[in-house]
């Protein structure tokens, strides 16, 4: 990450500032009350701004989920990498699964693999830590984490 | 009390009439300032000018009012000025800010004292004149920086530190010149000073270190209770404060800044139709004592005072935006952005009227904010183009110089 600086504007907010890598001078004014400015700095006069952007509080939200959406999988892939040997992974289940129809707990899967079912994605319902009696269906994902070796077996037993 | 004693029967149906009258010329004002892009302070003197003692109106019932308004008016306007700053901004703008303060200081009070001088008024009324040249209406500026999408330049950070200075300034300035006034011989005069710096110095460190208690307590509070607890505590630490000769309004500006955290954010928003409404009270108020056949004989001075502080404005905007190393254009942009005078130099002249020569300072004061709220805005917006006439030479045909 580049330099970010901060500089107090007494009485109206605060200004962040960075360079891009492409040398675009930018900063994020973020004013009291939540309203934010985003603003690029002239190339040739660096004192003057050549764009200002007023942001309600709403987009402020918008335009960061426009822009964190790539930044989510960033980020799991950075918890994965600076956790050794951690493994978050996803699961389809075939139809022709045996644990298909049962529950997590009848499946003895932390038991027998070590890995932990964090979330189950069903079509578009998400199902975040799912209890011990949740019953799995066919076409479910399953989010697990754990071990490499122990996702590698855990993903040959639902997968048969 | 003596205003609901006075006026009952019909005497309450002619003030309502009185204020009612008054308030939606005002909002006419206010609406017209805003479609120009201006401050309406100087829209409401003009008002009060000509509404007022020797103008078309003269107002009887509503006195009472209006007196005790315009001094409440004065309180919210110190009090919206202490809630804007965290005491991490002020702690941080003294830090930085304190030689281009200081600088600011000298090169803006000393054309106002030396006019008062020079007009032969006495020193009490000289210094307050000084006062009024030297600070910025921080209202003004950065309603104008706003506007102007001047946020994110490079300049301004050291604009908003200078008002941060200045209006830190004004809570030694207020009580000392008012002990000034108050005060009959030298001797009397440094004692009242003494105690009242004393004082100054004892609360805010109260407010500093202690503030954040009270912030607390009253986070809690709805917005009802906030509200009032806001508006008592300032007219009670203003009253206090008063009663100590240290006048009220830096009173009511330490209430401002020892409030912090989600207490000082609600407060603000919540004071301010307040301090609108009541301000706007002040400056009618004001304007109304002034004679509008004094004005013609300030007509030169106020101009004279207008173009001077001009330039030493100017300057000591340049200073501080050299100082953060921004080029020429910036230099002239921060400097033209904080030609406004307003508000408090209303307030400071206001200190005034009791004093032998206070109608003539009013009124010269009434005439330099209005010129300066005037002038400043518009040179801020054409500050660009005020660069390139007086600081650059035509190098080459570059297509800026052109259209642009």
């Amino acid at each position: 990450m580049p330099d970010v600086s901060e500089t107090e504007l007494p009485g109206l907010g605060v200004r962040h500032e960075f360079t891009t890598d492409s040398g675009e001078r930018v900063g994020v004014i973020s004013r009291k009350g939540g309203r934010r400015e985003l603003v690029v700095y002239d190339r040739n006069d660096p004192d003057v701004c050549r764009t200002v952007m007023h942001l309600s509080v709403d987009d402020t939200r918008t335009m960061a989920e426009l822009l964190g959406a790539t930044r989510i999988s960033e980020v799991l892939t950075t918890v994965q990498q600076q956790i050794e040997g951690l493994t978050i992974d996803w699961i389809r289940l075939p139809a022709a699964s045996t644990i298909v129809g049962r529950t997590i707990a009848d499946g003895r899967i932390r038991t027998r693999t070590g890995v932990s079912i964090v979330a189950v994605l069903r079509d578009t319902e998400t199902f975040p830590a799912p209890e011990p009696d949740f019953e799995l269906s066919a076409g479910d994902v399953a989010v697990v984490v754990g071990t490499s070796d122990g996702v590698e077996a855990l993903r040959t037993l639902l997968t048969a | 009390m003596t205003l609901l004693l006075a006026a009952v029967g019909s005497d309450i149906a002619t003030a309502f009439v009185e204020i009612g009258f008054l308030a939606l010329v005002l909002s006419g004002l206010s609406r017209l300032a805003d479609k120009l892009g201006i401050t309406a302070v100087p829209f409401f003197l003009l008002a009060g000018l000509g509404l007022g003692n020797g103008g078309v109106l003269d107002l009887g019932v509503s006195e009472d009012f209006i007196t005790l308004g315009a001094e409440i008016g004065v309180l919210m306007l110190l009090l919206t000025l202490g809630l804007e700053y965290t005491s991490h901004e002020l702690r941080a703008g003294l830090r930085t800010g304190l030689t281009p303060g200081l600088a600011d200081a000298a090169l803006n009070f000393t054309p106002g004292f030396g006019a008062g001088l020079l007009l032969g008024f006495s020193v009490p009324a000289s210094t307050l004149l000084g006062g009024v040249t030297w600070i910025s209406s921080s209202g003004v500026v950065s309603k104008v920086l706003t506007d102007l999408d001047r946020l994110g330049y490079r300049e301004t950070p050291s604009v908003l530190n200078l008002l941060v200075i200045e209006d830190l300034a004004m809570a030694v300035y207020l009580p000392v010149i008012a002990a000034v006034i108050v005060g009959d011989d030298l001797w009397n005069t440094a004692i009242t000073v003494a105690i009242a710096l004393a004082t100054v110095v004892f609360v805010l460190w109260l407010a500093m270190v202690w503030g954040h208690h009270l912030s607390r307590g009253l986070a809690r509070a709805s917005n009802e209770g906030l509200l009032l607890a806001v508006f008592g505590l300032t007219l009670l630490v203003g009253g206090l404060a008063q009663r100590l000769q240290i006048s009220a309004a830096i009173g009511a500006f330490l209430v401002g800044l020892a409030l912090s955290g989600p207490a000082q954010e609600r407060a603000s928003a919540l004071v301010e139709p307040l301090r609108d409404l009541f301000a706007a009270i002040f400056f009618l108020f004001f304007s109304f004592q002034i004679a509008p056949a004094d004005l013609p004989g300030v007509a030169v001075p106020a101009v004279l005072l207008t173009m001077v502080t001009i330039l030493t404005k100017v300057g000591s905007g340049w200073m501080g935006a050299r100082r953060a190393g921004v080029g020429v254009r910036g230099r002239v942009r921060a400097g033209t952005a904080l030609i406004a005078r307003g508000e408090f130099s209303i307030v400071i002249a206001s200190l005034g009227v009791a004093l032998a020569d206070g109608a003539e300072l009013g009124s010269l004061a009434a005439a330099y904010v209005l010129l300066t709220a005037l002038v400043g805005p518009l040179a801020a917006k054409n500050a660009d183009g005020l660069s390139r006439r007086f600081f650059e030479r035509p190098r080459r045909p570059a297509p800026e110089v052109g259209t642009r």
